[in-house]
């Protein structure tokens, strides 16, 4: 029997980053709000205790902290063609579980998309005509950098990031990044100390007119309070940051940054170990009703609600709206349906260069302290003589030197025995590495959609995703790694290693956790799911919030974008929505 | 229906007043509201998630465990029944409604200080709270502690009904100070020693004392164990938000900072400050015998290992999130008991508008052996300028057994 408790005004599906932000928002506006999140309650003290934090075979090698497979998976091919099968582990990508999401064990580079990030389809339609973006399916977001950069303000002020800002109100600030959009004022706090593997490259890479400045962190440079009032501590540059919660209040999550303040406003409550099965609709299918969720005894509840805010995992939030009717689900013969349309990914390669002299002292890291490269990202550089559209971040970023993990060796070394162990313990100290974060554009077929086989422990269909590297993509990244290798060879160390990327995404080895679209935001209701307030245009007292919005993927980590995306759902909401609950702020 | 009820965000009192009231009435229920928060009556009489005043959890006295009981104006399980002359009488000497006598686990030895127009306030304000149903056995001590006539002979030999002395020689602010930390304010329920029998040692005055397994320190200005460090904005900062640079409220004072201080006026708190700023002396502060070197290198390798991360390798802490070890009061402290009690059980700072981040020190008794917290709370006591006695692992064990019974 479901059983049916008292309404809410909002509920929000998922407790991490966005659900935290609008949780925030909107009890602040007085709205009484329930987040429930399928996994554990997470707090520093308790779950990421610095005696047992840093136990890299317990969260790094066995993944404590992620979604398991057992709970839900998903069916991965690389073209329409093919059959999909279920991931019985994850490896590419490595959703998060529990509250705060996989806000807790990222690394946090914090990037802003660019105006020409957002208005990419008209921006690249103008510079060299339709047929260039022809094979892809890329769209405009429907918003500019210009309304963004109020909203990236806020988060990096509530995630106390630490960087240099490179253009402040169109003046261009020595030591940041010449390429990024005009931003109201700096970071919050400067960036972190450099360690010597980003310090040389950078050095190098300004050798060859090229730009390095501190990549953006939000790993604390010094001790933050932000404007919650919430105090989070200077980083000890331990290098156990992605994969890991922080044992120091040192990274931004939505623990360190707003749950102190949340959990205690008597509107708001949260309910873990609850996993919502779907959004109930009304008659007709043009409102929600609610959500059906169930906890950890079986007991299936009806918790009605006026306001529904989906801020899942994206992958998760466009597989919710399949399963519950929201919006038609996409399909790539006819090109019709909104939800699963623009999945995209992240085209990374990277690169490793071998010293015999140098000692780098790799331990000393945290995931977001490093020096970036934007000369070859996104609209920085003419595409007018290339084959391909998009870029990528060259980021020098040696995020850990944990034990297991970090094994550089020299190719042609044996994978085990006398002989690896000593090319280990000469390449650790002694090896530099950087990569390509590139940009994921959109083509027909790639897509999400429902499995027709495959079915989860509650009987509903898994999600399909089909996905491969675009050719266009594949040219950018190749590309890339030319520039990569130039910069490799003045290095000069003793020998150098390419990791380009190849046709057909394998969903085995560790790649990105950079899944985005499916739920795409547009001015358009044929094309996108959402509209720029990130709105059902369907059932318009539901949102959908998170890198699932994104039409692409830009050469640029999600976050920032993410948690201004939030910001910006909230305000609407706020200031437009309650004033006329239930209608669509755009109209179709 | 999908229309939104739009929740007006109440920013003003909270207070159930009937519109019966008059508006003196009114004035006099929101001063006797400060006046509860002065003497932290929920503290004590409310249960976390309970009901305002409807009766707390046990309080374990080492005679045995008192329930605070209801205090609503509950006619039938409350104190609906009560005249104001009871309540003034009980607060005044213990003694409450038909003569029935209450174990000074009431602070009746310190409201004794509290003047008559505040005591009518609080009556004022508790006749205006919601009555709540709900019955209290509030005696459950062993025989014969629980027979309350015993409490006739108790107050005989410990308790004299009193009023506050103004001392004219000392400022308003001082004396005001004083009115509250002797009367409604009660710091001495805590942090005065007790006799045998439970009752304050008048001469050793706020100079710390054990109880429930904490040991509430000394707050007399003694440069080494109490507040001599501390300047009065400091001791205001920690009263107003849990927090300052030397310390982060731990176990039942930050329940009466979340509860009491923390809603203190500005003035009152400054008030305390001058007043326990200007208690007590330098005089008779024994430096103890340093450590021997092996124990305080061993000391000193556990604390890199498990402390350093957060505290600092020279115990500076990090401003409101770790405290700083150097200079600590409760590092400080003759007796080691609360702060081998946060190593076993780690605790977590108070929650305060001003403060609101909650750190936590984990618990590390799953990882530390007695002998080792041992040696790493001796290094502590006996670094960085602090001069604390050693501890022993008998110490530590003693409250880890007591954290597990």
């Amino acid at each position: 029997m479901t059983k049916i408790l008292p309404r809410k005004d909002v509920v929000i599906v998922g407790l991490g980053w966005t659900g935290s932000i609008l949780a925030h928002e909107l009890t602040d506006q007085g709205l009484d709000v329930l987040a429930i999140e399928r996994g554990p309650w997470r707090d520093t003290a308790t779950d990421f205790n610095i005696g047992y934090a840093q136990d890299e075979l317990r969260y790094s090698v066995r993944r404590d902290l992620f979604l398991q497979p057992t709970v839900e998976t998903m069916t991965v091919r690389n073209d329409p063609s093919q059959t999909a099968l279920p991931m019985r582990d994850f490896g590419s990508f490595l959703p998060g579980n529990g509250v705060g999401g996989a806000g807790v064990h990222w690394n946090g580079h914090t990037w802003r998309f660019w105006d020409s990030d957002f208005q990419i389809k008209t921006n690249l339609t103008k510079k060299y005509g339709a047929s260039r973006i022809a094979d892809l399916q890329v769209e405009d977001w429907g918003v500019t950098g210009t309304e963004m950069e109020p909203y990236y303000d806020r988060f990096e002020y509530l995630a106390g990031i630490s960087g240099k800002a490179g253009n402040i109100k169109g003046e261009l600030q020595e030591g940041g990044n010449p390429f990024e959009d005009p931003r109201s004022r700096d970071y919050p706090n400067p960036p972190m100390q450099m360690t010597y593997a980003p310090t040389l490259f950078a050095e190098v890479g300004r050798s060859i007119g090229l730009h390095p400045f501190p990549t953006p962190s939000a790993n604390m440079s010094r001790a933050y309070v932000n404007p919650l009032g919430i105090a989070m501590g200077q980083c000890t540059y331990c290098g156990f940051c992605e994969r890991f919660g922080c044992a120091n209040y040192s990274k931004s999550s939505a623990q360190t940054t707003i749950l102190p303040v949340l959990m205690k406003k008597s509107n708001f409550e949260v309910r873990t170990d609850s996993e919502v099965l779907h959004v109930d609709l009304a008659p007709g299918g043009k409102s929600a009703r609610g959500v059906t969720y169930v906890d950890t005894s079986g007991q299936e509840y009806f918790q009605p609600a006026d306001l529904v805010l989906l801020c899942a995992y994206g992958l998760h939030n466009a597989r919710l709206m399949m399963l519950s009717g929201i919006g038609k689900i996409y399909d790539p013969t006819s090109g019709e349906g909104t939800v699963g349309r623009n999945y995209c990914y992240q085209t990374n390669a990277g690169v490793q260069v071998f010293f015999d002299d140098k000692n780098f002292n790799p331990f000393i890291a945290a995931g977001a302290l490093g020096q970036t490269i934007d000369d070859y990202n996104g609209d920085a550089f003419d595409h007018g003589a290339l084959d391909f559209v998009g870029g990528a971040g060259i980021n020098c970023i040696p995020t850990n030197g944990r034990p297991i993990g970090t094994r550089p060796t020299l190719p042609g070394t044996p994978k085990w025995g006398s002989a690896w162990k000593k090319a280990t313990v000469e390449g650790y100290k002694s090896t530099l590495g950087y990569s390509s974060q590139g940009s994921s554009y959109a083509t027909r077929n790639n897509y999400l959609d429902l499995d027709p086989t495959y079915k989860d422990r509650f009987g509903r269909p898994l999600m399909r995703m089909t996905f491969d590297f675009p050719d266009n993509d594949i040219r950018m990244s190749n590309y890339l790694c030319d520039r990569m290798e130039e910069i490799a060879k003045a290095l000069g160390g003793k020998q150098y290693t390419v990791s380009r990327r190849k046709k057909g995404w394998d969903s085995v080895p560790y790649q990105s956790t950079h899944n985005t679209g499916g739920a795409i935001m547009g001015t358009d209701p044929r094309r996108s799911a959402v509209n720029t307030f990130l709105q059902s245009w369907d059932v318009p007292n539901v949102f959908v919030i998170g890198a699932s919005a994104f039409p692409q993927n830009a050469g640029k980590n999600p976050t920032g974008t993410v948690g201004a995306l939030a910001f910006r759902a909230a305000d609407a909401i706020r200031n437009q929505y309650l004033r006329n609950p239930g209608a669509p702020l755009v109209q179709a | 229906m999908k229309k939104l009820v739009f929740t007006l965000v109440i920013g003003a009192l909270a207070l159930a007043i009937a519109p019966a009231w008059s508006a003196d009435q009114a004035d006099q229920i929101i001063r006797g509201q400060y006046q509860a928060v002065l003497g932290d009556c929920a503290g004590c009489h409310t249960q976390a998630g309970g009901k305002p005043l409807a009766g707390g959890l046990p309080l374990e006295t080492p005679f045995g465990a008192l329930v605070p009981p209801n205090i609503t104006p509950d006619g039938e399980t409350g104190i609906g029944n009560w005249s104001e002359a009871d309540f003034r009488n009980m607060m005044k000497s213990g003694i409450g409604h038909n003569g029935v006598r209450l174990y000074p686990a009431m602070p009746y030895p310190a409201y004794t200080r509290m003047n008559d127009s505040d005591i009518a306030d609080l009556w004022a304000y508790l006749t205006s709270v919601e009555p709540v149903s709900n019955k209290v056995e509030a005696n459950q001590l062993p025989f014969p502690l629980n027979i309350r006539l015993a409490m006739l002979g108790w107050n005989a030999l410990n308790f004299t009904e009193a009023s506050f002395q103004p001392d004219s020689s000392k400022s308003a602010e001082w004396n005001r100070g004083a009115y509250i930390v002797q009367g409604s304010g009660h710091c001495g329920t805590c942090h005065t020693p007790k006799s045998f029998l439970g009752a304050d040692k008048d001469s050793e005055f706020l100079q710390g004392a054990s109880l429930q397994g904490w040991f509430a320190p000394d707050i007399t200005n003694n440069a080494q164990s109490g507040l001599g460090k501390w300047s009065e904005e400091d001791l205001v900062k920690y009263l107003k938000t849990g927090v300052n640079a030397h310390s982060i409220a731990s176990g039942p004072m930050a329940e009466a900072i979340e509860n009491s201080t923390s809603k203190m006026t500005d003035p009152d708190l400054k008030a305390v400050a001058v007043y326990l700023k200007s208690l007590g002396s330098d005089a008779g502060n024994t430096q103890p015998a340093k450590p021997d070197e092996t124990r305080m290198a061993t000391g000193e390798a556990v604390y890199r290992d498990n402390c350093s991360a957060c505290h600092g390798g020279d115990g500076a802490g990090a401003g409101v999130l770790f405290p700083s070890l150097a200079g600590n009061s409760i590092v400080a402290q003759g007796s080691s008991e609360t702060l081998a009690r946060l190593v076993l059980a780690g605790s977590q700072a108070v929650h305060t508008a001003d403060a609101p981040t909650t750190p936590a020190m984990p618990s590390l008794a799953w990882r530390l052996k007695d002998q080792e917290i041992a040696d790493v709370l001796t290094y502590v006591r006996a670094s960085w300028g602090n001069a604390a006695a050693a501890v022993s692992s008998d110490d530590v064990a003693a409250v880890r057994k007591g954290l597990t019974q």
